[in-house]
């Protein structure tokens, strides 16, 4: 063998080395948040009036996005629907005797009625999984329509609330953004048809964003 | 297929890459998601009928360039490299661990012009596309990156002249 069949040989016995030792991460389940599509962010035009005027920013966020990512940073205006959300939060969260108006027990006429009332197919995620589970829910209304307004909490008794409205324009979608109303932290997201607003007073920004990939995944299965 | 949807296959391959490179899962799929949301971006740059995989390759190479400058990582590696346990050089056998943590010990540089000639079967010509670079520099990194684990494989100070040897 001359030299340079030797390097090849070397070269060869490297490659299979790398290949053994790599390729079985091409098998593995591609994480969620690389499955993200490029998603054209538009500013939702408000019954109140803030323009949309074509402003289209290329955003293409992970739905798992991570504290120091840039795409937090540009957050546009909060929408008023996250107001909103936020307040339906503070007003039902401490409610002892009736959190809900239609309770888990009744859940699949919850979800029918929520549903033709919004005028689209709403879901209440099980979030059993992550140790949320489903209070009930409410009707409410929004800045554009009825809205449906879900309550679950822990077995300690932390509640959470999932504040959905139908979207005027279909077909767009957003990723996750995050805002601060007072002290309810609030995640939402366009997807579709709906909006979404997932808020927590007291979970921070890492655990709520856990609970809002539960909900997105368990909404996009 | 159209662009997108070639993206998203090329999605596992650029995860094995990112991992041989940047190494710890989270870190290797950060740089991944980084790499997509530069892509997504950018891809009206992206001159249809050239070759994806080499503009996505360059594309991660750009943001691993500038992840690790934003790390200022501490001293380079280049010419300290500790050496590895004795158990595995009992016989000439490479154990994949061993192999994996020389990769690592690589200087970045180096690492990625083996790891796209060795791993994704790239060409020298190929590779110095992908990471814009010339020719020869592909060559010379390539034939320094292979001393360095020749060396660190055997326990001899590179230039030390010992085979490589790997048995499965």
């Amino acid at each position: 063998m001359n030299s340079t069949e030797q390097d090849d040989a070397e070269l060869k016995a490297l490659s299979q080395a790398l290949h053994q030792l790599y390729d079985p991460v091409m098998d593995e389940p591609v994480p969620a948040r690389l499955h993200v599509r490029p998603r054209r962010w538009r500013a939702v035009a408000m019954a109140a009036g803030w323009v949309t005027a074509g402003i289209c920013i290329g955003t293409f966020a992970g739905w798992q996005l991570h504290a120091s990512r840039s795409s937090v940073a540009l957050q546009p205006e909060v929408p008023g629907f996250v107001k909103r959300a936020a307040m339906a939060h503070v007003t039902y969260l401490p409610e002892v005797r009736h959190p809900v108006e239609v309770g888990a027990d009744q859940e699949q006429h919850l979800v029918a009625w929520l549903s033709k009332r919004l005028g689209a197919q709403v879901r209440a995620p099980k979030l059993d999984s992550i140790g949320y589970s489903l209070v009930g829910g409410r009707l409410l209304p929004g800045d554009n329509g009825p809205v449906a307004h879900f309550m679950y909490q822990t077995e300690k008794g932390r509640r959470i609330t999932l504040y959905v409205r139908t979207e005027a324009t279909e077909n767009r979608e957003t990723a996750f953004r995050y805002a601060a109303e007072g002290n309810v932290k609030v995640f939402y997201w366009i997807d579709r048809k709906l909006g979404y607003a997932l808020s927590s007073a007291d979970l921070g920004r890492e655990d709520l964003i856990k609970v809002a990939n539960a909900v997105y995944q368990q909404l996009n299965p | 297929m159209n662009d997108a949807e070639s993206i998203v296959e090329l999605i596992p391959r650029l995860r094995r890459y990112a991992r041989a490179l940047a190494g710890e899962r989270t870190a290797a799929d950060d740089l991944v998601q980084d790499t997509l949301e530069r892509a997504w971006s950018k891809l009206h740059l992206y001159r249809r009928g050239t070759d994806l995989r080499a503009w996505l390759f360059t594309v991660m190479h750009n943001v691993y360039v500038n992840q690790r400058r934003a790390a200022r990582p501490s001293a380079p590696l280049d010419d300290e490299m500790p050496e590895l346990s004795q158990a595995s050089r009992e016989t000439d056998t490479l154990m994949l661990r061993d192999l994996d943590a020389a990769i690592r010990r690589l200087p970045p540089d180096q690492r990625e012009v083996l790891l796209l000639v060795a791993l994704e079967d790239m060409s020298y010509d190929e590779a110095a596309r992908a990471l814009e670079i010339p020719i020869g520099t592909v060559m010379s990194r390539l034939a320094r990156a292979r001393e360095k684990l020749r060396a660190m494989l055997s326990g001899l100070p590179p230039g030390g002249g010992k085979q490589l040897k790997i048995v499965k």
